[in-house]
C-alpha cells in the first residue's frame, strides 16, 4: 500500500436540486481492491462518471491517477481502463482484431500492438481461437479478454461496473483470480456488484445510501460492527430504513 | 396436486445453435418454481415458449392442460408474463401503464386492485411519475403489477430480480411469497443463488440443459463429498496453495472463506488445519460445513463440463 | 372494444409526450411549405443587367425602360464596348447583357426589324433560359405595342395553362402533400411499432387477449388522423397564403388524401412486421420511400423524362398517382371520372399492402 491511486475531498454532483453524490471522501491505494456498493439509485453511477472523466462534479476536490478531476480530465482518462457488464468488445470481430482495436485506441505503436497482442493471447490461452469472431465465444472468454482489453494500456486503476452480472458460478470466480492477480501485480481495482458474496472478496469496501457514504471499512470490520454473518445483511440492514425515493 | 405447467422433451435451436435441449418437467398448481442459471442457459427461450411466444422445435408443452402451440391464444388470456427487461413504456406515468395494462386484457385496476394493493401501495406516491425515471427495484415492482392487473392462474417473471439491488431483491422475494399463499402458481428464473432457497422446488440450468430437479434442500444432496469451509489471513494466497495442492478437487471462494473438497476419501478437517499452518499460514480455521445449492450448482456444472471433455 | 380505447389512448399519449416526435408531426408541413413557399422558386426576380447601347435613340431607350419596369431587371451596368461586356460577366456583377446595334430606331422604321442581341450566363442553363425567355417576350411586347404595322408572319403566343404564372409553389403544394402524408404515415408508424418490438412491450402485447388487427388497427386510426389534420393545415396554408387554387371539388381531394393515407399507412405496417429495429424501419422508409417520393414520384423531376426502367419503377410509387390526382383536382379542377385509374390503382396497393401485414404480423415472436 503505497500513494493514493484516487483521493477525493468532499467530491459533490448536483444535478439541479437533486444531490446525486454528496461529499464523497475516499483514499484508495495502489494494488487495492475496493468494493464500491449501493442500491438501484444511490449515487454510484454518478461517482464512477466523476471519477473517470466523464462528468464534471460540482465540488470537492479530486485526484484519479496523479491527475486533477477539474484541469486533467485527459491524463485520468490516458490512466484508467473501464469495462461494464455489456463488456464493449464486438461481437463481429475476431479475437485478434479487438485486441488490435482496442490497443490502436489506446495508441500504442503498431510494433507493441503485435507484441501485446501475442502475449495476450498466450497468457490467456486464447491462440487457438485467435480468428475466432468474438460471438461464437463462451461467455467467460469474452470476459477474460474483455478485461484484459481494459488493462491493456497498463492503466494505474480499473474500473470494473457491474462485471460479473449473469454470469454463472464458476466463471464469476474464474473472475476474480483474474482481479486477485492483477491486484497483485499492483493494479488498482474499483469494482461494483450486485453479488454481495464478491463484497466480501474486496479489500475494503464502500456503501453508498442516498449520494452519501454510509460506510467504509474492510468487510469483516463491517460485518463484526453491525454483527451479523453476511454482507447481505449489513447492506440490507444499511440500505432498508432510508429507502425513500 | 395439479399440474400447471407440464415440460415433455422441449428443444430449441437458433440456427446453428442448440439453445434447449430436453428439458422434461412439471410444475404443480400453487407451486414457486424457480429456474436457476446464468445467461445463455436457455432459461429465456424456455419462458418465451411457456408464454406462447416461441415454438419449441422438439417436444411438446402445456399450460394449464393448454398446449401452447394450438391453444396459444387462450393460454395467453390467463397467464401473466414479466420479461426479463421490464418492458413498460417510459413516456407513460406508473398509474398510466397500469391502466393500459388492465384495459388490454379487457379489466380494470379496481376489478384487481386486492391483488396488486400489496405491491402497488409502494408505488402509489409516484404514481405521476413517468416510467422511465424510476429506479431498477420500482421499475420492477410495476412490471410486476402490471403483469398481474388481469389476474393471471400462471405468472411467469423471467430474471425479474437482474439488475435491482439486493434490499429490492429481498422485498420482491417477499411479494412473491405472499402471492403464492395465496395460490398462484409462479415460475420465476434467476440467475441469483441465494435467491432459489426461496423456491418450493427448483431447476438447474446449464447451456440448454437442466442438470438437476428438486427442492432446494433436497438438491444438495446431490453434492457427495464433505465440504470444508477455511479461511486463514491472506485469502488469495491460501486460495493459490490450495488449487496447487494435489490433493485438492475442487477450491471456491464463497465470502470470506473457501469452500473445499479433498480427493482423498476419509480426510478430516483437523488434518487440513495442521497442514496449512504447516505451511505458514497463520488465522487459519478449518470446518466441515453442509454444501449450499451454490456449491451444488458448481459440483454439477464441474460433473457436466467433466463428462462433456471425454 | 375496451381493450382498444385503451391502446389508442396510450398511443396519443406516446405521440403528444414525445417532444421531438411531435415537432416533427406538426412542425414540418409548416415548415417545409414554407420553405418551398417562398425560399425554393423556379421563378426569377431582379436579374441584374448590363445594357450596351450603340444607337442610344427614342427606341432604344423606351425598351431599356421597359426591360427595367417589368419588375424582372434591375438595371445595373452601362457598358460601352464589347469587351466590358465579357469582363462584366466574369466579374458576375451582371447575368445578362443587352446590346443594341447602332441605328437601331431608324432601321426599325425603315425596315421593320433591327437587331438586338441578349447575351446571358450559359454556366447557369436553366437560369439563362428562363431570363432569356422574359427579355424575348418584354421585346415582343414593345413591338407588338409600338409597332403595330408589323409585317405578317407566324408566331408564336405560349400561354402556360393551369398556371398561367408558373407559380412553383402550385407545383410544390401537391408534391408536398404527398411526401409528408408518406413520411408521417409510413415513418411515424413504422417506427413506433418496432420501438414496441424493441423495448420489449411488443412481447407483452402479444401476450394479451389483444388480436393482431386491433394491434395494427390501433397503430392505424391515430396517424391517420394526425396525417388527416396535417393534410387540411397544408391545403388551407397554400391556399391562404400562397393563393394556390382548388379548382375542383375540395371533398373529393379530402377522399383521395384520406385513401392515400391509407396506402401509406399500410406500406408503414409492412415496413415493421419485415424489420425488428427501429434503426432499420428508419432506413427502409428513409431509402425506399423518402427519395422514391420526392424523386421519382414527380414531385421535382417529371416523371416523362425519365428513363424507361425508372418510369417503370416510378409506377410502383403511390406518391406518383396521388400526385397525378392532386395536381388533377387541385390545378385543373379535374373531376373524378377521369381519375378514377389512378384512385383505383392506389386502392388495390393500400388493400394488398395491408393484407400482407395483417398475414405476416408475427402473433410470436
Amino acid at each position: 500500500m503505497s500513494e493514493p491511486v484516487i483521493h477525493t475531498d468532499k467530491l459533490t454532483k448536483r444535478f439541479g436540486d437533486f444531490v446525486a453524490v454528496d461529499a464523497l471522501s475516499l483514499t484508495i491505494s495502489s494494488g487495492e481492491i475496493f468494493g464500491f456498493l449501493g442500491a438501484n439509485g444511490a449515487g454510484k453511477t454518478t461517482a464512477i462518471r466523476m471519477l473517470t472523466g466523464l462528468l464534471a462534479p460540482t465540488s470537492g476536490k479530486a485526484t484519479v491517477a496523479g491527475f486533477d478531476l477539474y484541469t486533467g480530465a485527459e491524463g485520468v482518462k490516458r490512466n484508467i481502463g473501464y469495462m461494464s457488464q455489456r463488456f464493449s468488445l464486438y461481437d463481429d470481430l475476431t479475437v485478434r482484431e479487438n485486441i488490435r482495436f482496442f490497443a490502436g485506441i489506446y495508441g500504442l505503436t503498431d510494433q507493441a500492438i503485435k507484441e501485446k497482442s501475442r502475449q495476450l493471447l498466450e497468457t490467456l490461452k486464447l491462440v487457438a481461437v485467435a480468428d475466432t469472431r468474438l460471438a461464437s465465444l463462451p461467455l467467460g472468454w469474452k470476459q477474460k479478454l474483455a478485461f484484459s482489453v481494459a488493462i491493456l494500456h497498463e492503466p494505474k486503476i480499473v474500473f470494473l461496473d457491474e462485471p460479473t452480472g449473469g454470469v454463472d458460478p464458476v466463471t464469476r470466480r474464474r473472475f476474480w483470480d483474474m482481479i486477485y492477480e492483477a491486484s497483485g501485480r499492483g493494479l488498482t481495482i474499483f469494482v461494483t456488484t450486485h453479488y454481495m458474496d464478491e463484497a466480501e472478496y474486496c479489500n475494503r469496501l464502500c456503501i453508498m445510501v442516498d449520494g452519501k457514504v454510509a460506510v467504509l471499512d474492510r468487510p469483516e470490520a463491517m460485518k463484526r460492527h453491525f454483527g451479523v454473518e453476511s454482507m447481505n445483511e449489513v447492506f440490507i440492514q444499511l440500505a432498508r430504513p432510508h429507502r425513500t425515493e | 396436486m395439479k399440474e400447471a405447467v407440464l415440460i415433455a422433451g422441449v428443444g430449441k435451436r437458433f440456427g446453428e445453435v442448440q439453445v434447449l435441449q430436453e428439458v422434461t418437467l412439471s410444475v404443480g398448481e400453487g407451486e414457486l418454481f424457480g429456474f436457476i442459471g446464468a445467461d445463455g442457459a436457455g432459461k429465456t427461450t424456455l419462458f418465451r415458449i411457456l408464454a406462447t411466444l416461441l415454438l419449441p422445435d422438439e417436444g411438446r408443452s402445456e399450460v394449464l392442460g393448454l398446449d401452447v402451440v394450438r391453444s396459444y391464444r387462450d393460454i395467453r388470456k390467463r397467464i401473466g408474463y414479466m420479461p426479463g427487461k421490464f418492458s413498460l413504456y417510459p413516456d407513460l406515468s406508473v398509474e398510466e401503464n397500469l391502466r393500459f395494462f388492465a384495459s388490454v386484457f379487457g379489466t380494470t385496476v379496481e376489478k384487481n386492485y386486492e391483488l396488486i394493493r400489496d405491491i402497488y401501495s409502494q408505488l402509489e406516491p409516484f404514481k405521476t411519475r413517468r416510467a422511465g425515471k424510476l429506479s431498477g427495484g420500482m421499475k420492477q415492482k410495476l412490471a410486476l403489477s402490471c403483469a398481474l392487473v388481469h389476474r393471471p392462474e400462471v405468472l411467469f417473471l423471467d430474471e425479474p430480480t437482474t439488475g435491482v439491488d439486493a434490499v429490492s431483491r429481498k422485498e420482491f422475494w417477499q411479494m412473491l411469497g405472499r402471492l403464492r399463499e395465496q395460490g398462484m402458481t409462479i415460475l420465476v428464473s434467476t440467475p441469483y443463488m441465494d435467491e432459489a432457497v426461496l423456491c418450493d422446488r427448483i431447476a438447474f440450468m446449464q447451456e440448454g440443459r437442466m442438470l438437476a430437479l428438486d427442492t432446494p434442500t433436497g438438491i444438495t444432496t446431490l453434492f457427495r463429498k464433505p465440504l470444508f469451509a477455511i479461511r486463514a489471513r491472506e485469502t488469495w494466497r491460501l486460495l493459490c496453495a490450495l488449487r496447487a495442492s494435489s490433493h485438492a478437487a475442487s477450491v471456491y471462494a464463497f465470502g470470506s472463506a473457501l469452500h473445499y473438497t479433498d480427493n482423498r476419501p476419509a480426510v478430516r478437517a483437523d488434518e487440513l488445519l495442521v497442514a496449512l499452518q504447516a505451511d505458514g499460514f497463520t488465522e487459519v480455521s478449518v470446518s466441515v460445513i453442509q454444501p449450499g445449492i451454490e456449491d451444488t450448482f458448481i459440483a454439477l456444472m464441474e460433473e457436466k463440463q467433466g463428462s462433456d471433455h471425454v | 372494444m375496451h381493450s382498444f380505447k385503451g391502446f389508442l389512448l396510450k398511443e396519443f399519449y406516446h405521440i403528444f409526450r414525445d417532444r421531438r416526435t411531435a415537432a416533427i408531426l406538426f412542425g414540418m408541413p409548416l415548415i417545409q411549405l414554407l420553405l418551398f413557399g417562398f425560399a425554393i422558386r423556379n421563378e426569377i426576380q431582379e436579374v441584374n443587367l448590363g445594357i450596351y447601347d450603340q444607337s442610344h435613340d427614342a427606341v432604344t431607350r423606351q425598351i431599356t425602360d421597359k426591360l427595367a419596369s417589368s419588375g424582372y431587371f434591375v438595371m445595373t451596368k452601362e457598358l460601352h464596348s464589347t469587351k466590358e461586356i465579357e469582363h462584366a460577366f466574369a466579374e458576375g456583377g451582371i447575368a445578362e447583357a443587352i446590346v443594341f446595334e447602332p441605328g437601331f430606331a431608324s432601321r426599325m422604321i425603315r425596315e421593320g426589324r433591327a437587331n438586338v442581341q441578349v447575351l446571358t450566363d450559359g454556366s447557369n442553363p436553366n437560369i439563362s433560359k428562363i431570363i432569356t425567355g422574359y427579355t424575348g417576350s418584354v421585346l415582343q411586347d414593345y413591338r407588338n405595342t409600338a409597332f403595330k404595322t408589323a409585317e405578317v408572319g407566324v408566331e408564336a403566343v405560349p400561354l402556360m395553362m393551369f398556371n398561367p404564372e408558373l407559380k412553383s409553389v402550385n407545383l410544390f403544394v401537391p408534391g408536398l402533400m404527398a411526401l409528408i402524408l408518406m413520411l408521417v404515415s409510413a415513418l411515424m408508424t413504422s417506427i413506433s411499432i418496432t420501438r414496441e418490438k424493441e423495448s420489449g412491450t411488443m412481447e407483452v402485447l402479444l401476450v394479451s387477449s389483444l388480436r393482431p388487427v386491433e394491434i395494427i388497427v390501433g397503430k392505424v386510426v391515430p396517424y391517420f388522423l394526425l396525417s388527416f389534420v396535417n393534410v387540411v393545415t397544408v391545403v388551407a396554408l397554400a391556399s391562404f397564403v400562397f393563393g394556390v387554387p382548388c379548382r375542383g371539388s375540395v371533398t373529393l381531394l379530402m377522399l383521395e388524401s384520406l385513401l392515400f393515407i391509407v396506402t401509406a399507412l399500410s406500406l408503414g405496417i409492412f415496413i415493421s412486421t419485415i424489420t425488428s429495429s427501429q434503426q432499420v424501419a428508419m432506413m427502409i422508409s428513409l431509402a425506399g420511400l423518402l427519395l422514391p417520393t420526392i424523386l421519382l414520384s414527380g414531385f421535382i423531376f417529371p416523371v416523362a423524362s425519365m428513363p424507361l426502367p425508372l418510369r417503370m419503377i416510378s409506377n410502383l410509387i403511390p406518391a406518383k398517382w396521388y400526385l397525378i390526382i392532386v395536381r388533377g383536382i387541385m390545378l385543373k379542377g379535374t373531376s373524378f371520372g377521369f381519375i378514377w385509374k389512378e384512385t383505383l390503382v392506389l386502392a388495390v396497393m393500400g388493400a394488398v399492402l395491408m393484407v400482407a401485414s395483417i398475414k405476416k404480423f408475427k402473433t410470436r415472436l
